[in-house]
């Protein structure tokens, strides 16, 4: 017989220093932990969800240096020096994001467990362009299993806050 | 109105965009110990020895525990407590937890899981309804109506041999529908703790806290006043968080004996062990029609493969033969259905429970009635419609019925005459109805009292608290009880503040199914509502020396609808009353009419109201791949009043969206590993990526409208809206499939694999068509003779013990759901 005994939570050898949500943040763990679980586990950001683990769902998705991720399949020992930005970072003083009020607004987030997700990868889209075609914003979100709106309404809520944050950098 | 029939954004939509949402893996407690199940390997087997000695003994490991520890059996319906959280001898489908383990972390649980040693005696597995008929034993129950059959139903309402003699044509169609899951985002999670004077506090990601409070409150034998069930927000539901589950169970026992708080969180392939999902249902359908389309009868017979336990299966077995009857006049119907146990995860009650499976078939089975009798299909389906407050001949009472404006919405908004059988070949249309409760008329466990009640406590401040059991599954249920107390007291939905899916604070709602939460809860905050109202107005008009009746409660104000800036604000309004009678609190309450389906059986299919709903849904057809795009879908359905537009839009959309997946690749797969293995069943795809579901590539543009006459039954006449539109989508496709290709795939999904099969067939002159050839033999009971009410029927049958029009308490007449 066999016997593995693996490393355990409390042995929290790693540590990282990571721009979170623009806060510099230092994190010790357990080094086998994935960015999702440090961040829901170790950092107390739960905001962030999970719905398989194994890259399928998307629901774990995050920002990393600006770019859509999906924090199940990231060692958070990747994330030294990086920035990552979650969907407690997404509003400012307060405030929330075009796309979150439009989401809130329009429907967007039926159950909210995918919305999280969603809303961080629909910013990684909206700043990388500013006036996404309805394709491309099936294109961007097609990493992200919506079991609730039938996506219509989410596609309607980024259009929307597309039409706000330019109305916003008009002003 | 000020709030009803605004689309506005839902009472909890903050917290959902910025992940404030607290679901029940969120939650952290100290001193908290993480549980993992152990789960049998095998599809059935006996447990002949279990050994944890090594998992006890490993370093983190708090507590052990096996089915010894839990024998006491539950289930959700009082007919089929055929449940244990931990199986003591017996496991019955790759999944089955035989033990668990509560440690300190997570992984030393999981780690310690490899350490307990389980000897197993292998049993026949018994895969599908039709082995389980032909295979008497081993029995997977020992329960149930003989061998491997759970239960069998025959009721015949009318002659229906007469029916088919009065007939000019006979149609006999076989269908399959397959089965397939939930698959909410959320993995089930709970966290059970143990107050210091020992009452026991569970979160839980249920859609039925109140059901939960029965088996925990019977398995533990502990008070139901010592227990309290509090739902957390479910990350999506759809009926797979609605049965009692043994991790709930297992956690709470561990809490209890621990005095610690304990947490599990299943995995996503344990999420597929737990299923309680559709059903894989065969069916058979013969009806016989007039040259006009009228039916003259109909005999549907139903083969359900119910997987390993009891779960809503009976309430299923009802379902798959109740509403046949709701959409078209039916003058004559039989129905027989028989469920059978089979060593899978149990199916149960998924979003339209039981009535989906028949709803496809009758539905591709009028396509080709109209085709046969050269008839366009709408038109046929408006010449039969059921109308308002008809009652059925398994005497079902309808209330607004608008089926027949629903089918002229979609003809009209998708062009449908300018399309049917005129789109180029590999395009095609097709269309279907459905019709769906406005909640269970029943409850699960037989009893007078109300399916919902709603608390509303006013204070000096102005604020209005609203607590009822209501759990929030993600459709909007914390939005309508918002909205109609707002509306009947002037206020704004955020000036409300909800206590929900507690058992502790709020009163019994019975829970998230059965589309019963808008009829039932909302009647019920409606009534509690205008209670407070009447009393605030009292002192309010007193105080304005006018009469109550002049008052109007608008724009957070009591004022003099004849003199609009006479009045005072709702804040002082509530001091006026407190001062005048006491401290300010009402309640309110909702009862389900009682029903005149008399007939033992006759518990499973009424409802307050039904929901009715027609859909075209438009393909495209690649002949060479047999590749289906969808490219627009057209729905209506009749709704009453849409309480908050923008939710019952995404109601509409989500149930599309759902019957999409399910019509083109949801399925519920299984597979018997090689015989030089163990030969087990096992799931095909027991993961995200392999059971398929559309994504937002795959989603085509819907097109939505709204019928609302309200519904005198309904709070502002709302009727049910997050199962009925489901039910056409697949349908709709197989006809349109028809349409596209001249072939009929009578089976679920539709798959590109089963239409290359159906052309081929085509190709060779024989018949276009994939799909069952034959209903296998089952010995029916005979049928209990409900005459229709057109034949002088009381709603009893003939040859039954008669039964009195008030029903006495008894467990075969609980069935719900």
């Amino acid at each position: 017989m066999i016997s593995i005994t693996l490393p355990t939570e409390s042995q929290k050898s790693a540590h990282i220093r990571l721009r979170l949500n623009g806060e510099e943040t230092d994190v010790s763990f357990a080094p086998y932990k994935t960015l999702l679980e440090v961040l829901r586990e170790d950092l107390g950001h739960t905001g962030t969800k999970h719905g398989c683990e194994l890259g399928e769902c998307g629901a774990c998705a995050v920002l990393v240096e600006g770019k859509p991720v999906l924090s199940c399949l990231l060692l958070a020992l990747e994330c030294d020096k990086k920035s990552v930005l979650t969907v407690e970072g997404l509003g400012t003083d307060g405030k929330l994001h075009p796309l979150q009020d439009a989401f809130a607004d329009l429907g967007a987030a039926q159950c909210g467990y995918c919305t999280p997700a969603i809303l961080v990868t629909a910013k990684a889209l909206l700043d990388q362009n500013p006036n996404p075609s309805r394709d491309q914003i099936r294109e961007a979100l097609s990493g992200n299993l919506c079991r609730c709106t039938g996506y219509q309404q989410i596609f309607e809520a980024v259009e929307a806050a597309i039409v706000k944050i330019a109305g916003e950098r008009n002003d | 109105m000020r709030v009803i029939g605004v689309p506005r954004r839902r009472v909890d939509a903050r917290a959902k965009v910025t992940g404030q949402t607290r679901f029940a893996d969120d939650i952290v407690l100290p001193r908290m110990a993480y549980c993992k199940l152990l789960r049998s390997p095998h599809p059935h087997a006996r447990i002949r020895k279990i050994d944890s000695s090594r998992a006890t003994a490993h370093p983190g490991v708090y507590l052990v525990l096996s089915g010894k520890d839990l024998p006491i059996e539950y289930g959700i319906l009082p007919v089929s407590e055929d449940e244990q959280a931990l199986c003591v001898d017996h496991v019955r489908h790759v999944g089955d937890p035989v033990a668990a383990v509560i440690a300190r972390e997570e992984l030393t649980a999981f780690e310690a899981l490899g350490l307990i040693d389980v000897e197993y005696e292998m049993l026949t597995t018994i895969s599908d309804p039709e082995e389980a008929l032909a295979t008497p034993a081993p029995r997977i129950h020992d329960y149930g109506e003989e061998g491997n059959i759970h239960k069998r139903v025959s009721l015949e309402f009318g002659d229906v041999e007469q029916g088919f003699a009065d007939a000019d044509e006979v149609f006999e169609d076989t269908f399959f529908y397959q089965g397939n899951t939930h698959l909410p985002i959320e993995q089930h999670a709970s966290v059970a703790i143990k107050d210091p004077e020992g009452k026991l506090t569970i979160w839980s990601s249920t859609q039925t806290p109140h059901y939960l409070h029965r088996a925990l409150a019977k398995v533990l034998r502990m008070l139901p006043g010592h227990i309290r069930v509090i739902a957390t927000p479910n990350g999506g539901g759809f009926g797979g968080k609605s049965d009692p589950f043994n991790h709930e169970i297992v956690v709470a026992k561990a809490a209890l004996l621990l005095d610690r708080p304990v947490k599990i969180c299943l995995t996503r392939e344990e999420v597929f062990y737990c299923h309680r999902g559709r059903h894989p249902v065969l069916m058979k359908f013969k009806t016989g029609v007039k040259k006009d389309g009228t039916i003259t009868g109909m005999h549907l017979q139903t083969l359900i493969d119910g997987g390993a336990y009891g779960s809503y299966g009976v309430a299923s077995t009802f379902y798959t033969g109740a509403l046949q009857t709701t959409t078209y006049h039916i003058p004559r119907y039989k129905f027989q259905g028989c469920r059978t146990f089979t060593n899978k995860p149990p199916c149960g009650p998924k979003r339209g429970h039981g009535t989906v499976q028949p709803r496809f078939g009758q539905e591709v089975q009028l396509d080709k009635i109209a085709e046969k009798l050269s008839i366009d299909p709408a038109d046929l389906r408006l010449r039969i419609a059921e109308s308002s407050n008809a009652v059925t001949a398994n005497f079902f009472r309808l209330s607004v019925v608008n089926l027949s404006e629903c089918i002229r919405r979609v003809v009209k908004n998708s062009d449908w005459k300018e399309k049917f059988r005129k789109l180029p070949e590999g395009r095609g249309v097709g269309l279907a109805c459905s019709a769906y409760l406005t909640g269970a008329g029943l409850p699960i466990y037989w009893n007078k009292m109300p399916h919902s009640g709603v608390h509303i406590k006013f204070d000096r401040g102005g604020g209005v608290a609203v607590f009822c059991g209501a759990t929030e599954i993600g459709q909007g249920s914390d939005d309508v009880l918002a909205g109609i107390v707002a509306e009947v007291l002037g206020l704004d939905t955020f000036d409300i503040r909800l206590y929900t899916g507690d058992t502790d604070l709020g009163p019994v709602d019975l829970g998230s199914y059965s589309s019963r939460v808008t009829i039932m809860a909302g009647n019920a905050a409606l009534q509690a509502a205008e209670r407070g109202r009447a009393i605030i107005a009292e002192a309010v008009a007193e105080r304005l020396a006018i009469p109550k009746e002049r008052l109007r409660f608008a724009d957070k104000r009591v004022f003099d609808s004849a003199a609009p800036e006479k009045g005072v604000t709702f804040g002082e309004a509530v001091r006026l009353a407190e001062a005048r009678f006491g401290t300010i609190g009402t309640m309110g309450s909702y009862t389900p009419p009682k029903s005149p389906a008399l007939y033992k059986g006759g518990g499973v299919g009424p409802s307050p109201t039904y929901s009715y709903t027609a859909a075209v849904v438009e393909v495209i057809v690649n002949p060479a791949t047999g590749w289906i795009t969808v490219p627009k879908i057209w729905i209506a359905h009749d709704i009453g009043c849409a309480l908050n537009p923008t939710l019952v839009r995404g109601q509409v959309e989500g149930s599309v969206y759902m019957g999409l997946g399910e019509a083109l690749m949801e399925e519920q797969e299984f597979r018997r590993l090689p015989k030089k293995l163990s030969h087990a069943l096992v799931h095909k795809f027991p993961s995200m990526l392999e059971y398929k579901s559309p994504t937002s590539l795959d989603m085509p543009e819907v097109m939505t409208e709204l019928i609302e006459e309200p519904d005198p039954r309904g709070p502002f006449g709302a009727k049910e809206v997050g199962q009925g539109p489901l039910l056409p989508i697949m349908p709709a496709v197989a006809n349109a499939v028809y349409d596209a290709v001249g072939v009929r795939i009578d089976e679920v999904p539709i798959t590109p694999e089963k239409i290359m099969k159906a052309l081929a067939e085509k190709k060779a002159s024989r018949e276009p068509r994939f799909g069952p050839s034959h209903f296998p033999h089952v010995d029916w009971p005979e049928a209990l003779r409900v005459p229709p009410p057109w034949e002088g029927g009381d709603g009893n049958a003939v040859n039954d013990v008669p039964r009195p029009s008030k029903p006495k308490p008894e467990k075969e007449k609980v069935l719900s759901s």
